[in-house]
């Protein structure tokens, strides 16, 4: 119960909290709440806008839940997804691809592969060498942006592309379509089937049970014998395979090369969605979806109400401070602290009635 | 490669780490001062991006730099005291907080700064130690930061106030043993809260030093993981002040090949020769560190190293 009453509170309150900053700017919170809402779930329209956005975010979260859950917490993700859009697109590059299923099946694997190998580099650097995971991933992203840009800029480079540097577009047979219908492509699917199967695997399989005792008390896997060290670097490798995944589908379904604005954050919004979800597969759909709406919402605040685009950056950033701060009020017991609550105004009324 | 472009190359390198490596010096130093007391704060990243915009933005309301700096160095000691209050909470893990941060500082500095993008600021004045030569190149790569000779100062000061003074003593009990420190009767969290809070202050002048002296403007993309480069580089530094000079100058150089050889027409790998400061910072990581075997000089209550 408590693992649900605490984040949604910690919302809350970060809703209230967002209200009273832009109010600052001459804009009604109120107008900004209902907007927000509107921007997110209002009709059918904000809805597809909200799923297009939740799909990459339940990716880039399990590259910060799975690692977690072993014990570590790796925060390179936007790096695992811009190297995965660029594998994806420099493999349809290299080799002529059948276009048709398989083809798009390679190229997702091929982002899946690369974003694997980078974040199963932080955890092997931390496992060999004793370097801290956390500072060691995300060194790692700014390095896979920068050779991302280099590539993008340089070699892969499709000449075409004068102003946006690109490299050339997907063939039409490999790109990934959209559900009959809508405007939301094949990978939310993709994304709500492997956090599914992350969750499954972690809850039900001896390897996900290991991978959990490693996180959970790693002396205890000493003494029983776990390969901790291989579960670390596993783990780390599928979180980046999330993540790597997330950059092909983006991709193959959205942006059709790899360019610059395949770099939008959303590994960055990934750790926040994760650590809400309190490092569950399962509960980082729900959460994503959540903060896909506010990303959604958030071209709506600034067309309507002039508010600059990094509100929704603000408003991540309250909602994670308050998200690790409600963890506080975890062994809180509530029904003393109503008690006392409830006891105080009977204490009160005698100086109040000296002031009058 | 002439004579001439090789002194225009050497001086851009040297100029580049005199210039580049000022706010590297200053959020190690703060983070030095920090993580002596036994906490990380990884939010540095998110003070030295939010104290660049107030720096920038109090400069140009006010038209002194100056005030610019101060306003820099108090709005990164605010944030730090944040991570210092929140990582006082039980349950609260300072690393974590320390990742909420870095975005909660990004929001409130893209959010805040958004109408400061388009004007320009009064910037600090330069200090000119090139005027013995007779090059152009030389005595511009020689034109410094006002801020460098007070971050010189200051990491002289922390060191000598590290085991001098009463101060410096119990801001390194707290972290080597906080036990030690409850049984004599301080406050562990008191303490903590108040080296964050300085480290923050400290950390703030090198946001300053970003928009007001070098690259001198504010822009969404004025910090990219410098504040985090400076973690690591506290590790290399081994927690001594000093020896945080000559790392941040030596980040400043690796940072400043991109740019020299771009000033003598080499244009190819721009972004590769931007990535060096990240690659070097990984190197040195895998030098220093060992699975098992506490980093030496490093503080003993510090969860990063553990």
């Amino acid at each position: 119960m408590r693992n649900i009453l605490l984040p949604v509170g910690a919302i809350g309150v970060s809703l209230l909290l967002f209200g009273l900053i832009v109010s600052f700017s001459g804009v009604s919170p109120v107008e900004v709440w209902v907007l927000l809402f509107k921007g997110a779930f209002g009709d059918w329209y904000s809805w597809q806008n909200t799923l297009q956005r939740a799909a990459p975010l339940m990716l880039t979260a399990l590259c910060v839940a799975i690692p977690a859950r072993a014990g570590l917490t790796v925060i390179g993700g936007e790096g695992a997804l811009v190297l995965g859009g660029l594998a994806c697109a420099a493999l349809a590059q290299a080799v002529p691809l059948p276009t048709n299923l398989a083809g798009t099946v390679m190229v997702c694997l091929a982002g899946a592969l690369a974003g694997g190998l980078w974040v199963a580099l932080a955890g092997w650097l931390r496992q060999y060498r004793g370097i801290n995971e956390t500072i060691s991933s995300l060194l790692l992203a700014y390095v896979a942006i920068g050779l991302f840009k280099h590539l993008v800029e340089g070699p892969l480079r499709d000449p075409a592309s004068l102003n946006k540097p690109s490299t050339p577009a997907l063939d039409e047979g490999l790109l990934i379509s959209t559900i009959a219908g809508s405007d939301v492509h094949w990978g939310l699917v993709i994304g709500v089937v492997v956090c599914l199967v992350a969750g499954l695997w972690l809850r039900l399989t001896p390897s996900g049970f290991a991978v959990r005792v490693v996180g959970g008390n790693p002396r205890a896997a000493q003494l029983v014998g776990l390969p901790a060290t291989r579960l670390v670097v596993l783990a780390c490798a599928l979180g980046g395979a999330a993540a790597g995944l997330a950059g092909a589908i983006e991709v193959a379904a959205v942006h059709t090369s790899a360019n610059a604005a395949l770099i939008a954050g959303y590994g960055y919004a990934g750790i926040l969605v994760s650590f809400m979800a309190r490092h569950h597969p399962v509960a980082v759909i729900p959460v994503a979806i959540l903060f896909g709406g506010f990303g959604a919402a958030g071209s709506l605040l600034q067309r309507r109400l002039g508010l600059p685009d990094a509100s929704v950056l603000l408003l991540q950033g309250i909602a994670f401070v308050l998200i690790l701060a409600s963890e506080a009020l975890r062994d809180t017991d509530w029904k003393a602290w109503f008690a006392k609550l409830a006891r105080v105004p009977s204490a009160e009324p005698a100086p109040q009635g000296e002031q009058t | 490669m002439t004579a001439d472009q090789l002194i225009i190359f050497l001086s851009g390198i040297v100029g580049g780490a005199l210039r580049v490596g000022v706010p590297f010096l200053f959020v190690s130093l703060g983070e030095c001062l920090t993580e002596k007391s036994g906490r990380i704060n990884l939010g540095l990243e998110g003070v030295l991006v939010l104290s660049a915009m107030t720096a920038f933005g109090a400069s140009y309301l006010s038209g002194s730099p100056w005030v610019g700096v101060l306003a820099g160095a108090v709005a990164g000691a605010l944030l730090a005291t944040l991570h210092g209050l929140l990582c006082s909470l039980p349950r609260v893990n300072d690393i974590a907080t320390g990742i909420a941060l870095m975005l909660l500082g990004m929001g409130l500095a893209f959010y805040l700064g958004k109408p400061l993008i388009q004007p320009q600021a009064p910037q600090l004045p330069a200090l000119s130690l090139g005027g013995w030569s007779e090059s152009a190149a030389v005595r511009s790569a020689l034109e410094v930061n006002a801020l460098l000779p007070l971050g010189l100062l200051m990491a002289v000061l922390l060191w000598w106030a590290f085991s001098n003074t009463r101060l410096g003593l119990l801001v390194r009990l707290a972290g080597d043993s906080a036990n030690a420190t409850r049984a004599l009767g301080y406050s562990v969290s008191g303490i903590r809260i108040a080296a964050t809070a300085a480290g923050g202050f400290i950390a703030g002048l090198g946001g300053a030093s970003l928009t007001l002296f070098y690259p001198g403007s504010w822009n969404e993309g004025i910090s990219s993981g410098q504040g985090l480069i400076a973690v690591a580089l506290v590790i290399f530094a081994r927690w001594s002040p000093l020896r945080c000079v000559g790392a941040a100058l030596l980040f400043g150089g690796a940072g400043a090949i991109g740019p020299a050889l771009q000033s003598v027409g080499i244009g190819w790998g721009y972004h590769l020769f931007n990535i060096v400061p990240y690659v070097l910072t990984l190197l040195i990581l895998v030098l220093t560190c060992r699975p098992g075997v506490v980093v030496p000089g490093s503080p003993g209550e510090l969860s990063s190293t553990r």
